[in-house]
């Protein structure tokens, strides 16, 4: 059971962002790739949790992912903030 | 547990609100402050939820990975973004690889479900680790920017592929001990993660980046399966289906299909060859001061900005002449095709950087019924995006690709630095057209000498 709520779960997902990621305009895809990569730092979540299993090998694999992540999810959001920034009218 | 998950659909929903609001250049700034704001929530969560942490291990590895994110993000030139996302595209799938190798030896595991979910997040995040990085050093420079090819490629792809399948199939079935084709599924993903990118070339990048974006969503959304975690389903899903739109609108914007984008290999000599029919072209080259006079009697100008102008970092230069060309009562616009620059929307970002207000900027659509009432079209280090032969010629390798119709504006001045051909390795006819002038030159200087000239009229 547990299984197909998960699958239900995902595939709806996959729905949302077709139908929101269309609308966003050609002007601002560089940001929408830079967001979405800061999104995918997400993995930091399974890091944090991977530090604490799969023992002395889990760990240093963890920290390592937990760096990955870290960077992602910073310089992600940063980097499309500072980009974002600079869109102005006239 | 039940508040984590309460947490991780809050966070989820936050994503999903802030990628809503970049619809509009007005609320987008603020739709990734909310994104931001749900990928705290979703970190507090976990931290605070799962219990017997080592919180040393984690607050030194987010310090780290802080900085280096930090670091890049306030030093990134915007002619540099494609290099950028590449990494971090690499930075994702690499940490869902690792999470889910991780997970590998966690003793505590191994229903086959897991297993395969787990072998299936490896694969995917080590080839989008690999592939990323492949495609930095490309767009960096560290390695040539030319496809890579060699005999028997596509059969070594192959071979790799079926030694994939069957080290995955052995990872998940293979009983007691698998560690030794687990190291081999890891190995021979990091190596597939190489050969399907080098024979790309450079102005394929935004296929690639974009597809490379996708998977690192996917490895995300594998993890989660392997966690059973809903917000890095929900995310994971959300940038996988991100990544692929973009993959999807670059490819038709060469009008090519995926396929032949990863397999293809197009830009080398020999695909071209053929083509030298030896039809001399008569070309007409004009100095800056000449360029000026005819900006001077013109009254509707539209600049097409092409990857030259980003080598040339023309972009504030390029805004300084629109500046003066609008104070002298000319309208400006500026014609973006979506496969402009090394990534998607890469000329928006550079021109947003040098103040020219996003209105300005028009895509394909909007702007080739433009083109038929214009003056002038400035067209700056593009060379493709504006070939006419696609329109017409069959057997151009680009025909059939959506092209700005610079050639139906009265006057067409293009700036290249010489008359080499573009990426597709083909000369383009409308520079011989009667109502072309070639104004050779670096972008950036050529533009800064047809200011000094147009002040001077």
């Amino acid at each position: 059971m547990e299984l197909i709520n998960i699958f239900t779960v995902f595939i709806l997902a996959i729905f949302v962002g077709f139908e929101i990621i269309t609308k966003v305009p050609p002007t601002l895809h560089t940001p929408l790739m830079s967001g979405s990569n800061a999104i995918s730092g997400i993995a930091i979540v399974g890091a944090i949790i991977a530090t604490q299993v799969g023992g002395e090998i889990g760990t240093w694999l963890g920290l390592i992912a937990v760096i990955f992540a870290t960077i992602n999810v910073v310089g992600g959001f940063m980097v499309t903030d500072r980009m974002l920034k600079m869109f102005k009218r006239k | 547990m039940e508040y984590t998950n309460i947490a991780y659909v809050l966070s989820a929903v936050l994503f999903i609100l802030g990628i809503k609001r970049l619809s509009s250049p007005k609320t987008a700034r603020s739709g990734n402050t909310v994104a931001s704001i749900g990928m705290l929530i979703a970190i507090v969560a976990t931290l605070v939820s799962y219990g017997h942490l080592d919180f040393k291990i984690i607050i030194i590895g987010m310090i780290i990975g802080s900085i280096i994110g930090a670091f890049f993000a306030i030093k990134v030139q915007m002619t540099q973004m494609p290099q950028m996302v590449a990494i971090f595209n690499g930075f994702g799938g690499g940490a869902s690889a690792l999470v889910a190798a991780a997970e590998y030896f966690n003793p505590a595991n191994p229903s086959t479900f897991n297993a395969a979910t787990i072998a299936i997040s490896v694969f995917v995040g080590t080839l989008t680790f690999t592939g990323s990085f492949i495609a930095f050093g490309k767009l960096q420079g560290f390695i040539s920017g030319k496809p890579i090819v060699f005999p028997g490629q596509k059969i070594l792809n192959a071979l790799i592929a079926i030694c994939l399948v069957l080290l995955g199939t052995y990872t998940v079935m293979g009983g007691s001990d698998t560690t030794y084709y687990f190291y081999g599924l890891v190995t021979l993903s990091a190596l597939i993660g190489i050969t399907l990118t080098i024979p790309i070339g450079g102005a394929d990048m935004p296929v690639v980046i974009s597809l490379l974006n996708s998977y690192s969503g996917v490895a995300a959304a594998a993890t989660g399966f392997v966690l059973m975690n809903n917000g890095l389903i929900i995310s994971g899903a959300l940038v996988g289906a991100s990544g692929l739109i973009l993959t999807n609108i670059m490819c038709k914007g060469m009008n090519r299909s995926l396929t032949n984008v990863i397999f293809g290999a197009v830009g080398l000599v020999q695909e071209t060859s053929a083509s030298g029919d030896g039809k001399q072209m008569l070309v007409k080259s004009a100095s800056t001061e000449e360029a000026a006079m005819i900006l001077d009697a013109a009254d509707k100008i539209i600049i097409v900005p092409g990857y030259g102008l980003a080598v040339a970092q023309a972009q504030h230069a390029v805004r300084e002449v629109a500046d003066f060309l609008e104070a002298h009562g000319k309208k400006v616009l500026y014609a973006i095709h979506p496969v402009a620059g090394r990534m998607p929307g890469h000329m928006n970002v550079l021109l947003a950087e040098a103040n020219v207000p996003y209105e300005q900027l028009k895509d394909l659509d909007q702007i080739n019924p433009e083109f038929e009432d214009c003056d002038v079209a400035i067209v700056l280090g593009a060379n493709d995006v504006v070939n006419p032969a696609a329109r017409h010629d069959k057997s151009s390798p680009i025909y059939g690709m959506p092209i700005l119709n610079v050639d139906k504006a009265k006057t067409v001045l293009v700036n290249k630095r010489t008359m080499n051909p573009g990426f597709a390795g083909i000369q383009n006819e409308l520079f011989g057209f009667d109502n072309t002038l070639m104004v050779f030159g670096d972008a950036k200087a050529t533009l800064t000498d047809l200011l000094k000239e147009l002040k001077e009229l």
